[in-house]
């Protein structure tokens, strides 16, 4: 079965096959100051292809989150591996944009502003930095809100100046870290429906974190779901739909909800496993 | 509620205090020598001693942001690398948990014995009093930062030095005006108290020499002005305060 697999044509070792994203036998302890370590992630390994939507799907406290920042490079590696385009991860960098659950937008700064930081950052040229900070302004539907403190926009509003801020630095990578987790789920939905379209036209490799399995099938090409702590990956289940669908298309068909519940019977265990069973 | 009304309301008790002032001097129902009328210690600004004591609240207010000039600066800098780099923590912050319950009054002597009795003792004073606030102020406001801040300031590309600059410097920024506020109240006791012992000249000097020599609407006119000044810097300094914070409240 596993020689049928590697076809002649695939083993030419291209640019395309080879995963953008590696993470080898990775270990997470995290080390709190006071008190015993605590294995967080135990033996994970994982491809992300290029181009892919990988969604991360586990019961809060799994190390899902952990294993997204250890990728970002915002965490120090301890144990294993993971390499990014080929080169091991040692700190962060623009190669990989993150979008985290609680916005972390500069409550300084305007949309404008926050948008232009990073492409100040990138070294781009006053004139090409305005005009792309205009575009993906207007790609995440806020244009007139440029001069706008977050402190005045909607949470909403605010994820989507965040995704902004990181799609204008144009990164190979995605990272987003329960992006929609902290909004009600009319806005959830409509995110959702906005980030799937904006992948369809300008796809990038993506590592979605999230604890909602319909948002996991809905977005998603594969999802990894994974145990209670310590974290490893379960099972990583396809969930691709054909390109072109748009959200509410999907949600409509019927292995939809058929991937949803095989998943959530997957989570389910795990989730009672974690200590959140009360909540069925 | 319009604004002349508002400010009538903010007013009137200030007002009622100073009516009843009058009243309670002119009654004489307590010594002139104990509390001079209001109107004789106004008397005062248009008098004899007006210029002298002009002037030496002038000196004293100098003094006063001389040492704020360092204090601000120093306090920053001091407090956001201690919460920054593990070894200036190690080394500093002892010595900064000794400063803070000293009151820094007592250090008035050595300060004298160390740096005489010139501007130099009175502004190291006042410098070493407001630094503590401002420090720890500066402290507190970098080590409760957001570390998803930090962290997405690095993935667009910032620096290290750019991080502190750009991200921790304003983030701790609401925290770090606080201290400063605390640090401006502190230096008005500080350029009045070290007068009182350690000059020749200033605000507080007249105020105890007024005192002995038993010049009392002079003397309250001194502590009138002084403390007209404390409270007119804390209300502009509350109000570049919210300047340069606008934006950030909803």
């Amino acid at each position: 079965m596993t020689q049928a697999d590697v076809s002649p044509s695939s083993g030419g070792g291209s640019d395309a096959a080879a995963p953008v994203i590696g993470v080898r036998d990775l270990d997470h302890e995290y080390r709190p100051q006071r008190g015993k370590p605590v294995l967080a992630l135990s033996n994970i390994s994982l491809d992300v292809k290029r181009r892919e939507f990988l969604a991360l799907l586990g019961p809060s406290g799994c190390g899902k989150s952990t294993l997204l920042y250890l990728i970002g490079g915002f965490l120090p590696v301890q144990k294993g591996s993971i390499s990014v385009n080929g080169a091991p991860v040692v700190v962060p960098g623009p190669d990989r944009g993150v979008v985290f659950q609680n916005f972390a937008l500069f409550p300084w700064k305007t949309v404008r502003q926050n948008v232009l930081y990073g492409l100040e950052k990138q070294g781009i040229a006053r004139k090409e930095r305005e005009e792309r900070a205009s575009h993906y302004i207007d790609m995440v539907h806020l244009s007139g809100f440029e001069d706008n403190y977050p402190s005045q926009l909607s949470g909403g509003m605010k994820q989507r100046v965040a995704i902004a801020r990181t799609l204008a630095t144009e990164p190979g990578i995605l990272l987003m870290d329960e992006p929609f987790g902290a909004l009600d789920s009319q806005t959830r939905t409509i995110l959702q429906g906005e980030l799937l379209s904006i992948w369809a036209r300008s796809p990038m490799t993506v590592v979605f974190v999230t604890h909602d399995v319909r948002e996991a099938v809905l977005l998603a090409d594969r999802v990894a779901v994974m145990t209670a702590r310590p974290g490893t990956v379960k099972a990583i289940v396809d969930t691709r739909f054909p390109e072109g669908m748009g959200a509410e298309e999907i949600m409509r068909t019927r292995e939809f909800t058929e991937r949803v519940d095989a998943l959530w019977g997957m989570v389910r265990s795990e989730a009672v496993a974690a200590g959140a069973g009360g909540r069925a | 509620m319009s604004a002349a009304a508002s400010l009538f309301s903010r007013a009137a008790p200030l007002l009622i205090l100073a009516a009843l002032w009058e009243f309670v001097a002119r009654a004489g129902i307590v010594s002139p020598g104990a509390l001079p009328a209001l109107s004789s210690v106004l008397a005062v600004f248009a008098g004899e001693f007006s210029r002298e004591l002009f002037y030496h609240t002038w000196l004293s207010l100098v003094r006063g942001a001389i040492a704020m000039a360092f204090a601000i600066p120093f306090g920053i800098a001091a407090g956001i690398l201690i919460a920054w780099y593990l070894p200036v923590r190690v080394v500093l912050n002892p010595l900064l948990q000794c400063l803070y319950p000293m009151p820094k009054v007592a250090l008035i002597p050595l300060t004298i014995i160390w740096l005489g009795i010139g501007n130099l003792s009175k502004i190291s004073l006042i410098f070493v009093g407001a630094l503590v606030p401002i420090v720890m102020s500066a402290y507190q406001g970098a080590r409760s930062i957001e570390q998803t801040l930090l962290w997405t300031a690095r993935s667009l590309g910032a620096r290290e030095s750019e991080v502190l600059r750009e991200v921790l410097l304003p983030a701790a920024l609401p925290e770090i005006l606080n201290g400063v506020r605390t640090a401006l109240a502190l230096a008005f006791i500080l350029i009045v108290a070290g007068e009182f012992v350690i000059a020749n000249n200033g605000v507080g000097n007249l105020i105890n020499l007024w005192g002995q020599a038993g010049q009392y609407p002079a003397m309250f006119a001194g502590v009138l002005l002084i403390s007209a000044a404390g409270f007119a810097v804390d209300r502009a300094f509350v109000a570049l305060s919210s300047r340069m914070l606008a934006g950030r409240q909803s």
